[in-house]
């Protein structure tokens, strides 16, 4: 089985330009922070240092809202939705014709394979601008009423697991309802925002209504409290979501919240085994497992497991570890050393509440940040790596015997993102669907996303959805 | 002469009318300045069984078709038909409408049971899609009732803002949890008798009377309340029951309109469900 050899096949770094030093992006222009404090980002694959990054403080925050504030008033607000739809038109095209350079530039910045940059992140961050383009001039039909209107400034703090996608699912859907936006792209992951920036110069996009400011949590902080600010976008962990949803607790700023998950990927006796195989290792190695809505606790049927658990290990061998810059490669680095040593705790109070660990033989590189596809067996309900969110290539396994009991196991956290259900039979999967108390459900198939279909957690999971018609309540006024 | 027969209130919590455990009543008086009534002062403990008693019956009520909620909803409009008196003598005494004005509240109400009993079989038409994704994916997104939702009403008018409240939150197979105005609470009770005998099952509504600053913390600060409909509280106390209810991410709202579908399609979530397709 192991006898394939890949010649190395990489992409180039050539095609991206990077710059040594990145002022913030505020009322069109890159400017130097008032501070003049820098931070810098690393390519995590490496430990390389990529460039310099401005580092915001409360005096530039107040310069990014003011130039949000005074785009939303005199411009934004003003202009048909229609003018406004053709600048994200426009944004969707120069994305579709830089999504080469995108791809690259993330991977370097971001860790994940050139793989999943260039054939999932850039493409679906495109179709985003594109999708919500159409929806500019078509707002009454939104199902807000016949006039909805937006909120002003939207404040937007995306993480780093997916930069220039959950920068798409922010700026397009508060463009095309009316908004202007402060963006705040994660501390370790600054690049392809700033790279966007240059497209909105591209678009010609009027001064003002996209500002990028770059920092960390205390710049975010920041920005959501920030009184000039009228709605708060964040995508991120559910304990910093919660700390959100107190601070603006005695404001009138809105929020959209997609927070933390714990899905269960179920796989019932009937399942078509091999697909259901393909579809555990993209549910839990998909980008590291760096992913909110990972399949992070495959449930299977008992009578079943050690057929799955064979087919599984023997798949799980196959993946390729390294540098995500080879073509080949299915898994790349970690993001940072802080999301590594989170995943080392986790994984080994596996080891120490005794569930058993196993992990393919695989070469890990020397430099960067590195964690092996792992999984756990013997797993229970009581143990932390079947309750907290690793957000990494960490797998635990529990069974059932019923339905009933997949269930009751699957809905027993407080979070309810996402879930999977693997069966050939019809009625089993909407009978399953139906109980689940999780926002996207995959049936058959896992980790699927599109502009059109509403993204979004149940419980403790967060608030509202993102994408499709639904994704644009969040950015239009209605009756609460 | 006789001697008129005054009505004990208590509380309904699960299908029963109990006195609150903790024993304690207060005082309310009439428009006139005269002793109303000694409505329950609820506790904490009432709240708690409350939840329970809402938890529990979720299940069967959100299972329950939306033909068969809507005919409940139905009903329940047709029981206060037939109590128009009383909700009017209580009006009057609370409020100090004319009887005239107050009748044309309780059908005011009376309409909104209808309004959203028709809703029950159509929210979901209306909130739902499906979503044309690029692939061979069949892919919907349908509405599903939140849980148990806890309902602050304001209280002028109260019996109509009782109404418009309740109606939504259960039509969508939700179950709640009515905190009853602190000043006006005798249509609350009177409406749960209304609720006890038009098939609506135990626990689907329970509603609670007593001091509403206590209220708002415990409701806060429940982890088993999944959403809140604070259209009645101020604006310190609609802040304390956000910023307690962030702890397990609450869903809060306020509403202006009595008769609006945001005030189901909020207390719903959105569930999109992906399956390929092929043979």
């Amino acid at each position: 089985m192991n006898n394939f050899e890949y010649a190395p096949a990489p992409e180039s770094a050539a095609l991206v330009d990077i710059k040594s030093e990145y002022g913030l992006f505020i009322n069109g222009k890159f400017v130097a922070p008032k501070s003049g404090k820098t931070f810098t980002s690393i390519n995590p694959a490496t430990e390389e240092v990529l460039a310099k990054i401005a580092y915001a403080e409360l005096a530039d925050v107040n310069l990014a809202v003011t130039a949000a504030r005074n785009a939303f008033t005199k411009t934004w607000s003003k202009m048909p939705g229609a003018e406004r739809g053709k600048y994200l038109f426009r944004i969707a095209r120069i994305l579709q014709e830089r999504s080469r350079e995108f791809a690259v530039l993330e991977t370097l910045d971001n860790g994940k394979p050139i793989r999943e940059t260039r054939d999932t992140d850039i493409p679906l961050a495109a179709a985003h601008f594109f999708y919500h383009a159409g929806w500019a001039d078509k707002l009454s039909y939104a199902g807000q009423g016949n006039n909805p209107k937006p909120y002003g400034v939207a404040a937007q703090i995306i993480p780093w697991n997916f930069p220039m996608l959950m920068l798409a699912w922010k700026i397009a859907p508060a463009l095309a309802t009316g908004n202007t936006v402060v963006l705040k792209p994660a501390e370790t992951t600054p690049l392809t925002a700033l790279l966007f920036a240059e497209v909105c110069q591209q678009a010609g996009l009027p001064a003002g209504v996209v500002n990028i400011i770059t920092g960390d949590g205390t710049t975010g902080s920041h920005l959501v409290n920030h009184p000039g600010v009228d709605k708060v976008a964040f995508t991120g962990s559910t304990g910093v979501g919660k700390a959100i949803a107190k601070a603006i607790a005695g404001t009138k700023k809105s929020a959209t919240l997609e927070l933390g998950g714990k899905g269960a990927n179920i796989v019932f006796e009937d399942a078509p085994i091999d697909e259901a195989v393909e579809g555990i290792v993209n549910g839990i190695f998909f980008n590291q497992g760096h992913v909110c809505c990972a399949g992070s606790r495959l449930l299977v049927q008992e009578n079943i497991q050690d057929e799955l658990l064979e087919k599984l290990k023997n798949r799980i061998s196959l993946i390729r570890v390294g540098n995500p810059m080879d073509k080949n490669t299915d898994l790349g680095a970690i993001n940072s050393s802080a999301q590594l040593a989170r995943i080392k705790e986790l994984a080994d109070s596996g080891d120490i509440e005794g569930a058993m660990r196993w992990s393919p033989n695989c070469i890990l590189p020397k430099s960067g940040f590195w964690y092996p596809p792992t999984i756990f067996t013997g797993v229970s309900q009581s143990h932390r790596i079947a309750r907290e969110e690793i957000f990494g290539p960490v797998l635990s396994v529990l069974t059932f015997r019923t339905p009933a009991e997949a269930i009751e196991k699957a809905n027993n956290s407080p979070y309810g993102l996402s879930a999977g259900i693997w069966s050939d039979k019809g009625s089993r999967i909407l009978w399953t669907a139906e109980r689940l108390r999780a926002g996207v459900i995959w049936a058959n198939t896992f980790n699927k996303f599109d502009p059109a279909s509403p993204f979004g957690g149940y419980k403790e999971s967060g608030w509202g959805r993102e994408g499709g018609r639904h994704g644009l309540a969040g950015y239009l006024k209605g009756d609460n | 002469m006789r001697i008129d027969v005054m009505k004990t209130y208590k509380l309904f919590i699960n299908g029963s009318f109990p006195r609150s455990e903790s024993g304690r009543v207060y005082e309310i008086l009439d428009a006139k300045g005269k002793f109303l009534a000694n409505p329950c002062n609820g506790s904490r403990k009432d709240l708690r069984e409350s939840v329970v008693a809402a938890r529990a019956a979720h299940s069967g009520w959100s299972s329950a078709t939306a033909f068969n909620r809507g005919q409940i909803l139905y009903r329940v409009a047709e029981i206060m038909q037939g109590r128009i008196d009383q909700f009017v003598a209580e009006l009057v005494a609370q409020e100090g409408l004319t009887p005239a004005a107050a009748k044309i509240q309780v059908q005011s109400a009376i309409d909104t049971w209808v309004w959203y009993a028709g809703w029950c079989d159509k929210i979901d038409s209306i909130s739902g899609s499906t979503n044309p994704v690029s692939g061979p994916f069949y892919n919907f997104s349908i509405p599903e009732s939140l849980g148990v939702v806890a309902i602050f009403a304001d209280s002028k008018p109260s019996l109509l803002n009782l109404v418009s409240a309740l109606a939504p939150v259960i039509a969508t197979g939700n179950t709640a949890i009515l905190i009853a105005s602190q000043k006006y609470p005798l249509c609350a009770i009177t409406l749960a008798e209304c609720l006890a005998t038009s098939d609506v099952p135990a626990g689907v509504v329970n509603i609670l009377t007593g001091k509403l600053d206590q209220f708002v913390t415990w409701v806060g600060s429940h982890m088993e309340i999944d959403g809140v409909d604070a259209t009645g509280l101020g604006s310190k106390d609609l802040a304390e029951v956000k910023e307690l209810g962030s702890e397990n991410l609450k869903r809060i709202y306020v509403f202006n309109d009595s008769k609006s579908t945001k005030r189901m399609s909020n207390f719903m979530e959105i569930k999109t469900v992906w399956h390929p397709i092929g043979i």
